[in-house]
């Protein structure tokens, strides 16, 4: 008995501590085809993988966030009953900051791909992509990031500068990426 | 103090006695913590008729229906929010997964496992699905881990401290046994090209709540968790399956696990970015800060578990880092002039909550209770000066400052700031 579980725990060491090795596993994995994988299962990067064809401005996403998204983030993207979209430019650093896209946000790609996958909230997937470039460019536009007539695609909205993307870092954890 | 007590062994200031007090006068202890009994000359109903016949799961007892979950929702909103466990009222490291703190940012999705599949694509040379049945075919580990929500205890920044129970300040945070695949089996089935630095997870909630992980995390300690405490995840913990992410921020094991992208770069989701970054007072904001720091936290007494005579006490918490193991908690009874080491139970486990028990005899007088941890890698909790220190107004994310109870001469305790 006792020999029985000192071999098993030596497998079982050797599975986790040797990960380099191949490890000896039912390999029950199946081939993932493209019909697996839903239209948001792809993630949107900051350097605009991921986004998909469509476009938009602020001037068509603005009846599209009276619409869908007013009622929860106030009109303007302030005093809404959830957080607030827009405005703070410049408190960040200051004793009251006020955190919205445009004072705080690094991405701009982040907001399309969070809108498109999480909002309206209770209608998540809702919005067609063009929608989602649109009220993407309205809340930009509020932030006074990017102007009315402003395209946003696939190409243009990973362009798009945000003010406080200079102020986030990270420590790097790629020199311990692999075993 | 005076003479009566020369059978204890004073170790700090207060009537703080030695960790070893209880085990070596059992008996003593025992009648002092002990709540009046019954003397009923009759046998109570219970015992002149058979009980309840079996059932197919159990059920706490009616009597204990006070130890419940604290949940509450963004308004408007069913599920955007969280419930904490009712720390005040466990013991030992394993939080009952009924009672596991749970924090969703859109509801929990009821998933059939039938129709579920997890996804593992992106910078690999096999994309891959798997079934939560298929993945409870691999060899499995099991390890007894705190979660910890990174937003737990953020009511402490406040400037002047909160009136409010030791689970509504603090119940984000819970230990289980996890069981479930190390990640890095399926990665290595489905062959990380050398591109692959981070991977992105995201659930089957109608979030789609989305984290992105170095892949140091993943071949280090990272399953999929399948089990919780010996059954199958409930669904307020992402049945069927979750990303486990020991000893790192609870956002970041993501539940319900749908898809996992092996990338190049972050993807810098909403829930890495806007919210779960670390502002400075100088507008500087620190992404990815997975780690949770040493701490540790006095549930008993707290606010609400009053004191209602003078005597002995057990005071009993919990300590954990994410780094490893707890080494060594010290409590002290008089705002901190003098600390004594507690009582560990059994041997800490690493990443997991550990149970810290000192005696402590009340003489009435007012008192601050602290608790400070140290872990195995010599990390000491800090003070809440300290946690403070450098930190924007509002920045309320891995808060781990050393707690203090006040206990007022009437036995009320209360939340307070040293
Ligand atoms: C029913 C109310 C509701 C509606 C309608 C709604 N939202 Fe939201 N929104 C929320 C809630 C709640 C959250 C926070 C979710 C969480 O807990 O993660 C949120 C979060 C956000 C955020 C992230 C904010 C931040 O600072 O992190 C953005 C951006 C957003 N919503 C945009 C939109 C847009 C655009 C629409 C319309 C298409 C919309 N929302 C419609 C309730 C709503």
């Amino acid at each position: 008995m006792f020999k029985q579980l000192t071999a098993f725990s030596i497998i079982g060491l050797s599975v986790l501590g040797l990960a380099g090795m191949a490890a000896t596993t039912p390999e029950l994995g199946r081939k993932l085809t493209d019909t697996d994988l839903d239209s948001l299962d792809v993630a949107i990067l900051p350097d605009g993988q991921g986004l998909p064809q469509g476009q938009g401005t602020a001037a068509e996403g603005k009846p599209v966030y009276a619409v869908h998204c007013a009622s929860c983030h106030g009109v303007e993207g302030m005093d809404g009953l959830h957080d607030r979209l827009a405005g703070g430019v410049g408190s960040i650093s200051s004793s009251r900051p006020v955190k919205t896209l445009g004072s705080y946000w690094p991405y701009a790609t982040t907001v399309f791909d969070y809108v498109r996958r999480a909002m309206p909230f209770h209608f998540p997937g809702s919005l067609s992509d063009d929608e989602v470039y649109a009220v993407t460019a309205y809340l930009l536009f509020l932030n006074g990031i990017v102007d009315e007539s402003r395209v946003l695609s696939q190409t243009s909205l990973p362009e798009v500068k945000m003010p406080n993307q200079g102020n986030f870092f990270w420590r790097s954890f790629e020199a311990e990426a692999r075993p | 103090m005076s003479g009566q007590h020369t059978d204890s062994i004073d170790a700090a200031g207060n009537g703080l006695l030695h960790r070893r007090f209880f085990l070596k006068t059992g008996a003593l202890a025992a009648t002092a913590l002990m709540t009046a009994q019954s003397s009923a000359r009759d046998r109570p109903a219970w015992m002149n008729a058979p009980g309840k016949g079996m059932s197919a799961a159990g059920e706490p007892s009616q009597y204990e229906k006070h130890v419940k979950r604290l949940a509450a929702s963004r308004p408007g909103t069913t599920g955007s929010g969280a419930s904490r466990s009712p720390l005040e009222h466990l013991e030992g490291i394993i939080t009952p997964s009924r009672l596991h703190f749970e924090r969703h940012h859109s509801g929990i999705p009821e998933i059939d496992p039938g129709q579920h599949r997890l996804a593992l694509f992106g910078e690999v040379a096999r994309p891959l699905s798997f079934s939560a049945e298929d993945l409870c075919r691999y060899p499995l580990v099991s390890n007894i881990q705190f979660l910890e929500c990174s937003g737990n205890s953020g009511a402490m920044i406040a400037p002047s401290p909160v009136e409010n129970s030791c689970s509504i300040l603090h119940g984000l945070v819970s230990g289980s046994e996890w069981s479930g695949v190390p990640l890095a089996l399926l990665l290595d089935e489905a062959g990380i090209k050398a591109s692959g630095k981070w991977i992105i997870a995201s659930g089957a909630d109608s979030a789609r709540m989305s984290r992105s992980i170095p892949l140091s995390k993943i071949y280090d300690d990272a399953i999929i968790a399948l089990y919780q405490n010996g059954e199958r995840l409930r669904p307020g913990n992402g049945y069927p399956m979750r990303l486990f992410l020991p000893g790192w921020e609870g956002n970041a094991s993501v539940k319900w696990l749908k898809t996992l992208q092996v990338t190049d770069q972050p993807a810098m989701t909403k829930d890495e970015t806007s919210k779960y970054s670390d502002l400075g007072e100088t507008g500087k904001a620190e992404l990815f800060t997975f780690d949770m720091g040493v701490k540790s936290l006095i549930t008993s007494p707290s606010p609400g578990l009053d004191l209602d005579r003078q005597g002995l006490y057990q005071i009993s918490g919990i300590a954990w880092s994410g780094a490893g193991r707890i080494k060594k908690v010290e409590v002290s009874t008089d705002g901190g002039s003098s600390w004594a080491d507690a009582h560990l139970d059994a041997q800490p486990l690493p990443k997991s909550l550990t149970r810290f028990r000192a005696a402590w005899r009340w003489q009435g007088g007012q008192s601050v209770l602290l608790s400070r941890a140290t872990d195995e890698v010599g990390q000491v909790q800090p003070t809440r000066a300290q946690v403070m220190k450098g930190r924007a107004p509002g920045s309320f994310y891995h808060y781990n400052g050393i707690q203090a109870w006040q206990v007022q001469t009437d036995g009320k305790l209360r939340n307070v700031y040293v």
